[in-house]
């Protein structure tokens, strides 16, 4: 069995084991309920939620009391989506919601539950290389729109989206800004107040964190519409008991993060840009999807024509390699029929054809990978392109075409 | 031992090692089926001596069961009688595979679609009987 080597960290990452011992003594000893915080336990336990809620304002720049911690990315988007367009209506009666076409369902099926309590919610299309531009914006706003919610950059296509220009714009109108950013913290500077950014939604387990903790920032006095109902935690804006350890974890991942995002960074880029030149110059028939250089570091995406990205997906993962694929095919093991099945919204907004769309591949690189691990795809890739195009019809119909005009 | 991914040994060892890829020139029949905006397509060739399937090839655009199902199926086909061909189903294939994911079964009725229709395109050629 070959070595793993994974390359997905678009959808999680490992934790950092620095992380992990920081959390630790929150689950046997230090288990006390920060809402009873009249005896050590109890104070000890909202010390420390505190001490991350302040390292996770450091991270984006904010303050302390404006961060929300959450169960994750999913809850955050769902609170900053409906939560301020139902306070924005509230006040001011604004209904329009916009939101781009390349948002993760958490913020395209909260903007489609808007619909049921009467909103109207537009989706803004990116161009083909995963850009909003700022005119499709300028367009779409009017005096009646509450909230615009742009992702910082989607971890499909890795395009980091102007998201201070687009907040600019929206406040102009006088609507709010949020931004998914999930899958840029880790990698990129994300600057809530200077930015003038009314929302950040932020994810542990995306940045060597925990899974089941996440974060919504929210711009200074700015308070959402509650989505869940219950005692005084989080402002009243994520009732429920704290899960204590994770968002510990997460507070430790946000200051190793602080300390060595730019290192992280480079190292990322560096084998990114090694890894698609490498693919680039040796398999055939790919094209990159999403921006060419405004993109998010270590970020590698692509198709491939006339193979489909489940099968490219299936040989990477017998040569140890994890990768995503962004094809109907491999959207849902879990659904019922093949109905279930879609191909992912995101390609088709960058305006992948459909046909091929399915021979999409996603290789996202962590701070763990070297360059042997880019090698090892560099020596493998290719051949098993080749091996998916020998048995391909579309393949062997261009080839006869080709042959007939000779 | 619990499965490594989605896919069963059998469904994995006819997706990495497909049986009777390719292409049969002057074939007796050609199934082609599906089309690639649904992810996949399926294109069957028979060659055919008195009656009986003497050589079978596919080449498939697909996901892993696409291609296991495809190639399970020539395995299926060889040496039948073409009344015998003609009694496969997607429940045969996916039996010989030791089972698909629900969300996979239409892959095997894809493959029982192809020779059915390689099935009716030799008989059109030739005739039936």
């Amino acid at each position: 069995m070959s070595r793993t080597i994974y390359m997905d960290h678009m959808s999680t990452t490992p934790c950092d084991p620095r992380v992990v011992e920081a959390m630790q003594p929150y689950f046997t000893q230090e288990f006390g309920n920060p809402s009873s915080h009249l005896y050590g336990l109890g104070n000890r336990a909202l010390a420390a939620v505190d001490a991350a809620r302040a390292e996770v304002a450091r991270l984006v720049e904010a303050e302390p009391e404006q961060v929300v911690f959450t169960s994750g990315a999913t809850e955050a988007n769902n609170l900053a989506v409906i939560g301020l367009a139902r306070e924005a209506m509230a006040q001011s009666g604004r209904k329009r919601v916009l939101i781009s076409n390349v948002e993760h369902y958490s913020v395209l099926n909260a903007a489609n539950a808007l619909i049921r309590q009467g909103f109207y919610v537009e989706v803004l299309p990116v161009d083909h290389e995963g850009l909003i531009r700022p005119e499709t914006l300028k367009k779409a706003l009017n005096g009646d729109t509450a909230l615009v919610s742009v992702v910082h950059a989607s971890g499909e296509i890795g395009t980091i989206e102007p998201v201070a220009e687009l907040a600019a714009l929206a406040h102009q109108a006088g609507a709010l800004f949020h931004t998914d950013a999930t899958q840029t913290t880790g990698l990129i500077e994300v600057k809530l107040n200077a930015w003038g950014l009314d929302a950040v939604t932020l994810s542990a387990h995306n940045f060597y964190g925990p899974k089941g903790a996440g974060a919504l920032i929210l711009g200074k006095h700015l308070r959402p519409e509650p989505i869940s109902f219950g005692g005084w935690q989080e402002g009243g804006l994520r009732s429920g008991t704290e899960n204590v350890p994770a968002i510990v974890g997460m507070g430790a991942a946000a200051k190793l993060l602080r300390e060595e995002r730019e290192e992280r960074a480079r190292h990322m880029q560096n084998l990114g840009e090694r890894l698609w030149q490498g693919l680039a110059q040796s398999v055939r028939f790919i094209r990159q999807t999403g921006h060419p250089t405004q993109r998010l570091p270590g970020h590698v995406s692509f198709w491939v024509e006339h193979v489909e990205g489940e099968s490219l997906v299936l040989f990477l993962a017998a040569k140890g390699v994890c990768a995503s694929s962004g094809s109907a095919c491999a959207s849902n093991f879990k659904a019922k029929d093949e109905h279930e099945l879609v191909a992912s919204h995101v390609l088709a907004a960058v305006g992948v054809p459909t046909d091929i769309c399915a021979g999409s591949v996603c290789l996202t690189l962590g701070t763990g990978n070297t360059d042997d691990d880019v090698d090892v795809v560099l020596r493998e890739f290719p051949a098993i392109v080749e091996r998916l195009l020998s048995m391909s019809p579309s393949y062997a119909d261009l080839l006869k075409n080709q042959g007939a005009k000779r | 031992m619990s499965q490594a991914g989605p896919y069963n040994e059998t469904v994995m060892d006819h997706f990495m090692n497909p049986r009777n890829m390719g292409e049969i020139p002057n074939a007796d029949g050609v199934g082609e089926v599906g089309n690639p905006s649904c992810g996949d397509m399926m294109r069957l060739f028979l060659k055919i001596e008195d009656g009986y399937i003497k050589d079978v090839k596919f080449q498939t655009f697909g996901c892993g069961a696409a291609i296991a199902s495809s190639s399970m199926l020539t395995e299926i086909l060889k040496g039948k009688s073409l009344a015998e061909a003609k009694t496969v189903t997607n429940a045969s294939i996916s039996d010989a595979l030791n089972g698909l994911p629900p969300a996979k079964i239409h892959c095997s009725i894809m493959a029982e679609e192809a020779i059915q229709k390689a099935l009716e395109d030799y008989e059109k050629r030739h005739g039936k009987g």
